[in-house]
């Protein structure tokens, strides 16, 4: 099952190293990883997709614990949480293409960041599957490039709606 | 006053009570080490190759429970210390490695003798820093023996740049650490302690399991309280012998792949497993899905990743293990303090486990033509009334010797457990003889472990450490030869290590005594000469170079299959001859054996 991890981590060279480097020692797998500092500057926030079952993801977030630079790890599958990434997609525009391009960002309330004679640059943001969704309309006309940032998360601050965990207790 | 990177490095190693380093100098470290040479406080032993010193401070670790430091050059001197790193990390030994490293203004440049040390030391230390302003250095002195000596235990690298040594800065050395990512667990869940103490008094067949975690938390005394108390039958990985005495009734030994039988059939019987600063390591489980198959698990560990990695624990206890079995004792005796009535409930498992030591004893047959070598590390500790330090290297000579070592103190069997280490036995020795000159040191080895760093004899000769070197001369890698025997149909694929060299001689051009015994009744009168002489010795045994290590877990095989002797098939080819026909064959080939 995919898990979201946030790793608050000091802001130090070779930090990134170890977190990464002990996925690939211990042959768990990153899909996709995005790091930049907090509002304090001596810290920063590595956001962590990644496969596991119970058993790996636990040994996981141990195994991140144990890293001496490592402040704080949080599964943000266990709460309710808010995911978004950003996609620069850069797409081939010859003359008969060019509207459907437009109309396309609009739905999806993407933006055209940067444009010359035959290419359209369009920005999005939003949950893994409109970024998916937008790329898969787009194909058709000519994906020349795309570039995506990897997933941020953050929880959401409702206390009161029930966890996924607590759901399934209820459920149970 | 502003003092030099170099005065504030040996100032710090004063500080943190540093009596002796182990290393080898080199261009980017000179600065470090004619500061050392002007003082007497720290002792500098210069080891002939970054492995053996990163070994010794291993040895001089384990025997002490004090940290081990090691301070070599940049580059080729860092990467020869990684085997030592590594080491020390599978087996939780507080290290704490000094490296030397390019000029700041160098780093990335590939200058000479430069290596990229955090990144090669990433995976094999617990931490590890590069110091890129002397101001920095006191202070990363001070974290560095911090997080190797606390929680669990584990090597520390300290990447010292050449101007980081010459450039000033005041020195003040911190008074105390804060790592705000840094808090080990040491005080166990106390609920979860009391329903560990009430699962042990209702338990009919349960079993004690300590590994190392035991011995660096001194927990000797807890272990020996708890088992008496709850009348437990305590049993013991590599790494954890010497926690509980070889000669208590309630021992029953080592367990795991060459293990004694009577306690892997009681750990696979069992019904209640307590694991105490153990780790689960597949030498120990075998077959992950038959392990244990009827025990609830208790799991006492520091370190949170140990507990659920390969073993699920029912009561999991994550904390020191000292403190938790203090906590625990307290508890056992205030359910019921009857002890007899404990040894009735478990009667029927005591007649079991005595029974299986009955039927499997570990056993050798010692003719009068040639030499066993359990003969040799049996009459050993014998002699030697399973007193003084062993230092053992890594094969079938390690296995013989943890299965019949009956000692009864911790940090008095040293070994290289998790990484393996072949090369570690000698200079480890040298290691723990250091820490105690006075004491008995024997360094358990066979050839193929001992020359990969027989350049150590120099060190000892040089600084005068009487090691006693026991080395079991079987002319093979023997448990390759034994696994090739056992499956790969006998073809010994260069496991034949030949007759050279001739190691009396060897020992003597070290300067050092060098014994032969070539036959059984040469056996003890060796041993005795060797104990007897004061400086180092080196004892080499001609023993039967195709004796097998049993009882055996073959890889994959669970805990109560064991093989207790050779299969049929093995014991009916004449192998002498076959592998003295390869070695006649391989001598006309030009393979560079020599003839007898």
């Amino acid at each position: 099952m995919e898990h979201i991890i946030s790793v608050q981590v000091e802001n130090k060279a070779g930090v990134l190293a170890r977190v990464a480097g002990l996925f690939s020692a211990r042959g768990y797998n990153i899909e996709s990883l995005s790091v930049a500092p907090t509002l304090d500057p001596t810290v920063s926030m590595i956001t962590i997709v990644t496969q596991g079952d119970d058993r790996i993801i636990e040994q996981i977030i141990k195994q991140l614990n144990k890293v001496i630079e490592v402040l704080k790890v949080v599964d943000l599958t266990e709460t309710n949480f808010l995911d978004r990434e950003t996609a620069l997609i850069k797409i081939h525009t010859r003359p008969e293409h060019r509207d459907e391009a437009i109309r396309i960002a609009d739905i999806f309330r993407a933006k055209i960041v940067d444009s010359s004679p035959t290419t359209y640059t369009i920005e999005v943001t939003g949950d893994v599957d409109k970024v998916e969704a937008l790329i898969n309309l787009l194909k058709p006309l000519g994906i020349k490039e795309i570039v995506r940032t990897g997933r941020v998360a953050i929880a959401r601050e409702a206390a009161k709606v029930p966890t996924r965990r607590e759901a399934q207790a209820a459920k149970a | 006053m502003k003092k030099t990177g170099a005065e504030i490095f040996v100032d710090s190693l004063r500080q943190e009570g540093v009596k002796v380093v182990f290393g080898i100098p080199g261009g980017v470290v000179l600065k470090i080490f004619d500061v050392l040479h002007q003082q007497k406080d720290v002792e500098v032993i210069l080891t002939r190759h970054e492995q053996g010193a990163a070994h010794m401070a291993e040895g001089y670790a384990k025997a002490t429970g004090k940290p081990g430091v090691v301070l070599v050059t940049s580059g080729p001197g860092m990467t020869n210390i990684v085997t030592g790193l590594a080491d020390a990390y599978m087996d939780s030994v507080p290290l704490v490695a000094f490296t030397g490293q390019v000029s700041t203004n160098l780093i990335g440049n590939d200058a000479f003798q430069e290596a990229d040390n955090i990144g090669i030391s990433r995976p094999c230390t617990k931490h590890n820093v590069l110091v890129k302003d002397v101001g920095e250095l006191a202070r990363t002195i001070k974290e560095a023996f911090y997080i190797a000596t606390t929680g669990r235990p584990g090597p520390v690298l300290v990447d010292i740049p050449k101007d980081v040594s010459t450039d000033k800065a005041e020195f003040k050395y911190p008074e105390k650490v804060s790592l705000r990512g840094y808090n080990p667990t040491y005080e166990g869940n106390k609920y979860q302690i009391k329903q560990a103490a009430e699962e042990i008094t209702k338990a009919r067949r349960p079993i004690i399991y300590v590994g190392g975690g035991a011995i660096f938390s001194d927990a000797a005394n807890e272990i020996r309280e708890l088992a008496e108390t709850a009348q437990v039958p305590v049993t013991m990985t590599l790494m954890g012998l010497g926690s509980f005495p070889g000669t208590h009734p309630l021992c029953v030994g080592m367990l795991g792949m060459h293990g004694v039988y009577w306690s892997n059939m009681a750990m696979h019987h069992a019904d209640l497993l307590i694991a105490i600063g153990a780790r689960f390591d597949d030498r120990v489980t075998g077959k992950l899905s038959e392990f244990c198959p009827e025990a609830k698990v208790v799991h006492v560990d520091i370190d949170p990743t140990s507990i659920r990695k390969n073993v699920e624990a029912h009561i999991p206890i994550v904390g020191d293990v000292k403190t938790v079995l203090k906590q625990l004792n307290v508890y056992l005796r205030s359910i019921d303090g009857n002890q007899s009535d404990l040894k009735e409930l478990r009667r029927p498992w005591w007649k079991q486990i005595e029974e299986w030591k009955r039927t499997h004893p570990l056993r050798y047959e010692q003719g009068d033509k040639v030499t066993k070598p359990q003969f040799v590390i049996d009459r050993v500790f014998d002699m030697t009334h399973h007193e003084g330090i062993v230092v053992t290297d890594v094969g079938q000579h390690q296995m013989w010797a943890a299965q019949y070592y009956k000692g009864s103190k911790p940090r008095t069997f040293i070994t290289s457990g998790g990484l393996g280490t072949m090369g570690f036995g000698l200079p480890a020795a040298l290691g723990a003889q250091k820490a105690y000159p006075d004491k008995l040191v024997l360094c358990i080895t066979s050839e193929g472990s001992f020359q990969m760093n027989l350049q150590e004899l120099s060190t000892a000769a040089i600084y005068k450490l009487p090691v006693k070197i026991v080395l079991i001369h079987n002319n093979f890698h023997g448990m390759v030869r034994q696994w090739q025997d056992l499956f790969y149909e006998g073809r010994y694929a260069s496991s034949y290590l030949g007759d050279v060299p001739d190691f009396v001689k060897l020992a003597e051009a070290y300067g050092i005594l060098g014994l032969r015994a070539s036959k059984p009744a040469e056996v003890e009168p060796v041993i005795r000469e060797g104990l007897k002489h004061r400086g180092p010795v080196l004892m080499d045994f001609h023993v039967d170079p195709f004796e097998n290590c049993y009882p055996m877990i073959p890889a994959g095989g669970a805990q109560h299959e064991m093989m207790l002797e050779d299969p049929p098939e093995l014991r009916k080819v004449d192998r002498g001859g076959q592998a003295k026909k390869k070695d006649k064959d391989k001598v006309e080939e030009g393979e560079g054996v020599l003839p007898a």
